[in-house]
């Protein structure tokens, strides 16, 4: 028998899609921080999916306010809590997507970390604005085909690389800052344990893809999760104080076309002509992660 | 039900909705195969399997949506994803 | 405004701003978010002053990327039971547009005061409505004040009624920027003990804590929103006799009054009333009591509620009159008209009261307000009364060269 399992705080009945990463994604984060915390949630799929008034999915106390302020929304609460002399450890923690948190919550996000208030924000990547239907964020991955980059006659689909969100992050001065994923959920919940047992304010970029913006079976979110960490397409690190110290390794990294292939969203990659150069460009991505934080 | 001020809701109160309905294909565990790892009850994004007292696990098909993750991530191969008959 | 003369020994000189500021500290708020801009710093600055001498007890100050973070971060504060304060203006307010609604949907009675100026383009630090009279449609309750001690005092107010349960709605003090911020007059600054009395502390029902857990924001199916907005409609609604009340015990308390709803000055019998917000008040009266002492009956119509629209206290104020001009220090162009004037317009129609009612926008952008120029208003408006409306609705002294 393996280690108990953490309690969440999640309830079922929640409208995820059958296999949903944000609902696994929030299942970990609440499984790593515990009960003593307050969620901020910027709009996106989970916020809809967990509140459809007069209904709740959580079980700690929540706020959803808008797209692009959560982390100003979050900065309010712990400011309160110190002011109302009720901080203790609550822990406050933002979470959101892509869109929410690398796009039009970025000022927001900025300023909370620049402030240095004590709270956690958790991303939860699944590289596309799916709440309105698949569209290009600057989380979207180089070659994917979404609905506002779509592969056709003359475009390989989403014509730059992911923005590289840790590294922002941590030139704010956070004490701590992690990617991980949802493939990887004992991995997940220590590093928010982590984050939130941190002073100050941390940053969790959970990798997380999603079945129905992707295009796969409901069943293989974790295993898609699994394949973007072993194809070295998502590295997984810790940075203490801006310094990289402990990156999990890939002893045999797979070949990018095993993640590519298992996708509708490169799908394009396999049938246009020229997409064999394309997917060399994306081994070079992995390569250089391979290279940079030394996943060998 | 009653319009709160400024909308605020109970906690936990999504399991009046049963999303066991959605389900197509239902996951049916087999103890003999089953080595009581816990990685089922981990990996459901519906908080559908249960611990039991005797280590093994059960479905709650109350909310269970069928996705198959577990069956999928089973390392024993201990979960089938029967059809379900309507 | 009645003057108590026991005030004159408490007065001083200061600043707006100074006064302002100080009767935030005394409504003892317990985080306060703002970004700086023009001409609201003064408040902030004086805020910060405080903060940085001890002088705010329970109380965080969060200095924001933004406006819209400004905002943002009084949602949280707010939901989480604090007090909160912020002070803005023109483009900071506008920036806010989308955090406004979301406060006032979530029942938030956060406080803010704006220093009214104009908005940009062409961008212009001076005074005028333009800003807040833009954000009518958000939900928050908007007071405008005629000087710096209503500046002042109104706060206390307005956290009393934001604060009250059958309210629980944000609310904007509007003071008109450098005219009232700016400047240096003898004042009560508010007396901690009586504003003690006077506002109880901020008790919610429902906050963000781990020890009762509720969700905040849910969204709303067609099948409730429309009842959501019913209600912050009868929110509105119910402000309408506590603004009353509040403004009544404030006098009682602080022996000063500035009018509920509306404020009336020699209105009795007059034939012509002028309408107005905010200081252009105070030189509007100047001008008035020149015609009242030549015996001509002019009265003064100070609106000190916008939201929520005083309807019935503005129909009963002018329904005698033979003929109402409305000044607005703002405008929705495409109408050709300032908020006031439409809105006073409309709650006319059906009143079968059929008074010629005439508008004037003015003073955009700071353009000063001069004693000739209302007077040339009260003769266009006495006109109206006798030969009927000609021009309904206009700029005041454009100048035509520039054309």
């Amino acid at each position: 028998m393996s280690k108990p399992t953490p309690k969440t705080y999640l309830s079922p009945g929640h409208r995820g899609c059958a296999g949903c990463c944000d609902a696994l994604a929030a299942k970990f984060m609440l499984m790593g921080a515990g009960p003593d915390c307050i969620v901020v949630n910027p709009t996106g799929c989970l916020e809809v999916m967990t509140t459809p008034f007069p209904e709740s999915a959580w079980e700690v106390p929540w706020i959803h306010s808008l797209f692009e302020n959560g982390p100003a929304v979050a900065s309010g609460i712990e400011a309160a809590l110190k002011a109302l002399g009720r901080k203790g450890n609550t822990k406050v923690i933002g979470v959101g997507g892509d869109g929410s948190t690398m796009d039009i919550g970025i000022r927001s996000l900025s300023g909370a970390f620049e402030r240095g208030h004590d709270l956690t924000y958790v991303c939860i990547d699944n590289e596309a604005y799916m709440n309105t239907g698949v569209q290009r964020s600057s989380g979207t991955p180089f070659d994917a085909s979404t609905t506002t980059s779509p592969a056709g006659k003359v475009s390989f689909g989403n014509p730059r690389p992911k923005k590289n969100m840790p590294a922002i992050m941590a030139a704010h001065g956070a004490p701590y800052v992690a990617t991980t994923s949802i493939g990887y959920p004992r991995d997940m919940i220590r590093k928010v344990k982590k984050a939130t047992e941190t002073e100050g304010p941390t940053y969790i970029h959970a990798h997380a893809p999603c079945p129905t913006g992707w295009g796969f079976d409901g069943s293989k979110t974790i295993e898609m999760a699994k394949l973007a960490v072993q194809t070295c397409l998502w590295p997984m690190y810790e940075m203490e104080n801006g310094e990289i110290t402990q990156v999990k390794k890939v002893k045999n990294p797979m070949p990018v076309e095993e993640y590519l292939k298992a996708q509708k969203r490169f799908k394009h990659l396999f049938t246009m002509e020229g997409g064999d150069e394309e997917i060399k460009k994306i081994q070079a991505l992995a390569d250089w992660n391979i290279e940079y934080f030394g996943l060998q | 039900m009653k319009i709160t001020t400024g909308g605020v809701c109970k906690a936990g109160t999504t399991l009046v909705n049963k999303t066991g309905g959605w389900r197509s294909f239902r996951p049916v565990f087999n103890y003999e195969k089953c080595k009581k790892c816990g990685l089922c009850e981990i990996v459901c994004p519906d908080m559908s399997v249960l611990p039991k007292e005797d280590g093994f696990f059960k479905y709650n098909y109350d909310y269970c949506k069928g996705c198959g993750i577990c069956a999928n991530e089973c390392p024993a191969d201990a979960i089938e994803m029967v059809l379900e008959e309507k | 405004m009645a003057v108590n003369l026991e005030d004159k020994s408490k007065m001083v000189v200061t600043e707006g701003s100074y006064a302002v500021a100080h009767a935030a500290k005394v409504c003892r708020p317990n985080v306060i978010s703002a970004y700086p801009i023009t001409p609201q710093t003064h408040i902030v600055e004086n805020l910060s002053k405080f903060m940085a001498d001890g002088e705010i007890p329970n109380c965080e100050y969060i200095n924001v990327e933004s406006e819209f973070s400004a905002i943002s971060a009084l949602v949280g504060a707010s939901a989480a039971g604090a007090r909160t304060y912020s002070a803005t203006t023109s483009q900071g307010l506008e920036l806010m547009h989308e955090v406004l609604f979301n406060a006032a949907g979530m029942r938030l009675p956060i406080v803010m005061t704006i220093a009214n100026r104009a908005v940009s383009a062409p961008i212009n630090i001076w005074n005028d409505q333009q800003d807040s009279i833009s954000q009518r449609d958000t939900g928050w309750l908007q007071l405008y004040a005629e000087d710096l001690q209503e500046s002042a005092d109104m706060l206390p107010q307005l956290y009393k009624i934001a604060e009250d349960k059958e309210v629980l709605l944000p609310g904007m003090a509007c003071m008109d920027g450098f005219i009232l911020s700016h400047v240096y007059e003898p004042l009560v600054l508010l007396e901690q003990d009586l504003t003690d009395e006077f506002l109880p502390a901020y008790e919610p029902e429902y906050v963000l804590d781990p020890k009762n857990p509720m969700s905040f924001g849910a969204f709303a199916a067609p099948d409730t929103y429309e009842e959501f907005r019913y209600l912050q409609e009868q929110a509105m609604q119910n402000a309408l006799p506590k603004i009353e009340a509040v403004a009544k015990e404030f006098g009682e308390i602080f022996g000063r009054f500035h009018g509920g709803l509306i404020d009336e000055y020699r209105t009795e019998d007059a034939e012509v009333i002028i309408m107005a917000m905010g200081s252009i008040l105070g030189t509007i009266k100047d001008v008035v009591d020149e015609y009242r002492a030549r015996g001509e009956k002019i009265g003064v119509l100070k609106v000190r509620a916008f939201r929520p629209f005083p309807k019935e206290q503005i129909r009963k104020a002018i329904k005698d009159a033979a003929v109402v001009a409305v000044l607005d220090k703002n405008i929705s162009i495409g109408t050709n008209e300032g908020a006031l004037f439409t809105e006073t317009k409309a709650c006319m129609y059906n009143a079968r009261c059929d008074i010629p009612i005439i508008g004037y926008t003015i003073g955009h952008g700071g353009r000063d307000i001069r004693l000739e120029t209302i007077a040339k208003i009260i003769e266009e408006a006495k006109e109206v009364a006798s030969s009927g409306i000609n021009t309904e609705s206009q700029f005041v002294e454009v100048r035509e060269e520039l054309l």
